[in-house]
């Protein structure tokens, strides 16, 4: 049995690799491709009647794989299936990080789950409040009630849309500048972090399509995005490069934290760093570029 | 007596002077007597060498029992020469104690396992074996042990007279009617035919087996007229599909791709990666797919390739078209591109076999080799690579160009996956070593790379490029802790097969195998 340590309701999830949880052949060391974060399916990827022996091959992976630092995160069956409460008892007993609620409409759905997770924490005497969620905004109703959807737990650590339903809802398909889902990634980033938890874009499934992946990185780079879920391991390297802080921005955020450190410690609230002014608000973004600058090797973390 | 390797070799093979494997380049500097070949004059004007059939040519040049045949293996799987000759000699002319001699055996030539366990065949010396001779010859069924070479230690041993062949069948691809043979232009082609040239001009006798004759001069010879004793015209020397796949792909598979990244970001740390670099890679999944990413390191750089070498596919031909690569020379060819290729494209040359990589000349190609990257079916943690017998003890495989690139270039990396279904490919002890582990510098795995101890000034490049490595032991615990440790091969004393190194030591034996019970 592997035991893992407690999940990190923060931490660095710039790349969430999705795979069945039924296929031994992917789960068994898909940590060795370097995502921040394996996310096995209950849901889409495994068909309606292979649910159970899906289930088993999850929780026999769960206990007996060592995925090391690689974060764990199980997506279940919808609110709306018989599957969904099965599923939770599965996740909990074998010790995933997290789970992933489909196709997630309003923070009772989020409760619903919540509650279904602290009963069955209790039932295997797991740590209460260990296991961590994250929703699945599919729908226009989800986008819309994204706020209440990210603050409607503790447990939760982010939120992601999901491009193949929302769009089918919209009644629009896959535009290479974005603007099919523009406001709803949007407004899904403002109410995540009006709430304070991470934000994650959906999967980018033309896989012979280079360019078009890196356009879309970009734009979610450039929209705040924390991460991405992806389809295969390819698609992990472009992704850590380009969410990779620049050199300029490592040696700026290391001068910001040490000099922060050492004014503080002197009583100080604002000060100068090569001539801008800097307070308490730049320290969180500092703090996040050397974590990120670490994750990519390109410092030693001494200071994060 | 143990030799180099760990490996017990049983006294009485040590006989004519015959002696154990002592380490890399133990025969460097040494002096040999070559076997110089025995010919006969042709003064007079031969009209034409063809002749009605194969047992025509068998009597011509006087087939008797006790006598060696050579092939070669340009037509791979394809072949049907070889199953040809054997048949006519056998079944035909009624001869026996024969032994085959051939750079390499496939699943093409099951039908000689029939005349192994007939006791017709006594002998086989060869660098592959599989198929159903391969569990034949581990049945203990051959009368002799099989002698295993590398691609390099078959015309070293050729040429020392160590095999002496009797007649040499040439299967080609064309011929004209005295004999000149060429891998291309016909029905069957093959491209390269260097590993056939050692044989063509150090056997008494040499029959060119040919389905598509055409006019005298079929110029210029991969194996010349001057050598050929009789040529003989069939319907079919070998099936096109089998001969060659149509293009070699670069595997889509992200664990190859992924090893294959790190092969090449292995080999761009190193000072041997400048202008002018001399390359070879197998065709194998990851060692294939470098090329992809040695291209991308070569372009960062603006550093282009001196050459290379091998048994050649699409992926290098491409770069050679590309004007990334300075010259191709090529002892075999994989794939339809590299035979289209071959003495057409700019650059692109034959070499044969004791050219590219026997360790008893004045200096082959291997030995100024940079790079060469190579698969494994098991590594230890000795860095002993086997290439020859399954986990189950049973020979399937081939050493190949595998000792003869790892002992001479500069960098030898192994590409691998830790495990393959349930078996541990990194483990404690090979079943048999084919490439001594003296010879290994890196192994890349999907789990991680592995740097071998003896090479301190490649461990500090993979340092200096912050490219992370772990010892191999790391890997063999972690591949065991996947699979589980595993049994011992039971084996019968019987050696089975003499497992000789490129440089003509004894390096392992195979031993028969206990039938397996549960």
């Amino acid at each position: 049995m592997i035991p893992r340590p407690r999940p990190q309701r923060f931490r660095l999830r710039r790349t969430m690799m999705f795979m069945n949880a039924q296929k031994p052949g992917l789960i068994k060391d898909a940590y060795i491709y370097g995502c921040d974060s394996i996310m096995l399916d209950l849901e889409d990827a495994v068909a309606e009647n292979q649910k159970d022996s899906a289930r088993f091959s999850l929780y026999h992976a769960l206990k007996t794989i060592d995925y090391g630092d690689t974060e764990v995160i199980v997506r279940i069956n919808g609110l709306d299936t018989p599957h969904w409460q099965e599923d939770i008892r599965v996740c909990v007993a074998g010790g995933a990080d997290g789970i992933r609620i489909a196709k997630c409409e309003s923070a009772q759905d989020v409760k619903t789950v919540e509650a279904a997770v602290l009963e069955a924490e209790k039932e295997f005497g797991v740590e209460i409040g260990r296991t961590l969620l994250m929703a699945a905004l599919e729908s226009p109703k989800g986008i819309l009630n994204a706020y209440e959807i990210c603050s409607a737990s503790d447990r939760m650590f982010g939120v992601a849309i999901s491009g193949g339903d929302f769009r089918r809802c919209m009644q629009t398909k896959f535009q290479p500048d974005g603007v099919d889902m523009l406001a709803a990634r949007g407004h899904m980033l403002v109410a995540a972090r009006a709430a304070g938890i991470q934000c994650f874009d959906t999967v980018f499934t033309d896989l012979d399509n280079d360019e078009g992946f890196m356009a879309e990185l970009m734009q979610n780079k450039a929209m705040g995005f924390d991460g991405k879920s992806l389809i295969n391991p390819k698609q992990i390297r472009p992704v850590h490069e380009l969410f990779a802080p620049t050199e300029k921005e490592v040696i700026w955020a290391k001068k910001v934290v040490a000099a922060y450190r050492e004014q503080s410690a002197a009583g100080v609230g604002v000060f100068t760093v090569d001539g801008k002014m800097i307070d308490i608000a730049f320290i969180p973004g500092a703090e996040r570029t050397l974590k990120l600058a670490k994750a990519c090797g390109m410092d030693d973390g001494g200071l994060v | 007596m143990i030799n180099a390797v760990g490996r017990n070799i049983p006294d009485y093979l040590l006989k004519d002077g015959k002696e154990v494997y002592q380490g890399k380049q133990y025969m460097d500097g040494k002096y040999i007597q070559k076997a110089a070949p025995r010919t006969v004059r042709y003064e007079k004007p031969v009209e034409t060498k063809v002749v009605a059939s194969i047992v025509d040519a068998l009597k011509k040049c006087g087939a008797k029992s006790g006598m060696t045949f050579s092939f070669h293996h340009h037509l791979r799987n394809g072949d049907y020469v070889a199953n040809m000759v054997m048949e006519a000699a056998i079944r035909e002319l009624g001869l026996d104690n024969l032994t085959i001699a051939a750079s390499s055996l496939g699943d093409a030539n099951d039908p000689i396992a029939d005349y192994i366990e007939e006791g017709k065949v006594v002998g086989i010396q060869t660098s592959g074996i599989r198929g159903r001779m391969g569990d034949v010859v581990s049945q203990g069924k051959l009368k002799t042990p099989a002698i295993i070479r590398s691609h390099g230690g078959r015309p070293r041993a050729i040429e020392a007279g160590e095999v002496h062949i009797d007649i040499a069948f040439i299967a080609a691809p064309t011929s004209d009617c005295q004999g000149n043979c060429r891998g291309i232009g016909g029905k069957s082609n093959c491209g390269s035919m260097g590993y056939a040239m050692t044989d063509a001009k150090y056997a008494d006798k040499v029959v060119v087996v040919t389905d598509c004759l055409v006019d005298f001069p079929n110029y210029p010879a991969s194996v010349e007229a001057i050598d050929v004793d009789a040529v003989v015209v069939v319907e079919s020397i070998g099936n096109p599909k089998k001969i060659a796949s149509a293009a070699a792909r670069i595997s889509k598979n992200p664990r190859d791709l992924m090893m294959a990244e790190n092969v090449a970001k292995v080999i761009a740390s190193t000072p041997y990666f400048k202008e002018g670099f001399s390359f070879q890679t197998g065709v194998g999944g990851p060692s294939l797919a470098a090329n992809l990413f040695l291209e991308k390191f070569m372009d960062e750089r603006q550093i282009k390739m001196g050459w290379a070498i091998g048994g050649i596919c699409g992926p290098m031909v491409e770069l050679l078209k590309k004007g990334k690569v300075g010259k191709v020379i090529d002892v075999q060819d994989f794939d339809l591109d590299a035979v289209n290729s071959i003495n057409q494209t700019p650059n692109h040359f034959e070499m044969s076999a004791s050219q590219y990589a026997n360790p008893a000349n004045k200096g082959a190609f291997v030995n100024s080799l940079d790079f060469v990257v190579l698969a494994a079916l098991e590594i230890d943690t000795g860095f002993n690579v086997n290439v020859l017998t399954g986990s189950d003890g049973v020979l399937r495989g081939a050493p190949g160009g595998h000792p003869d690139t790892a002992a001479g270039s500069k960098c030898c990396i192994i590409v691998t996956p830790l495990i393959r279904g349930r078996m541990a490919t990194v483990c404690k002890n090979v079943v048999t070593v084919t490439t001594p582990g003296d010879c290994v510098d890196v192994l890349v795995t999907d789990y991680g790379i592995a740097v071998n101890p003896l090479r301190p000034d490649l461990i500090k490049c993979l340092d200096d490029a912050g490219i992370p490595h772990v010892t191999i032991e790391s890997l063999q615990e972690k591949a065991y802790s996947l699979v589980g440790t595993p049994d011992d091969l039971q084996w019968e004393d019987k050696v089975v097969a003499v497992l000789e190194a490129r440089d003509g030591t004894i390096l392992d034996v195979v031993r028969q195998i206990k039938p397996f019970k549960l």
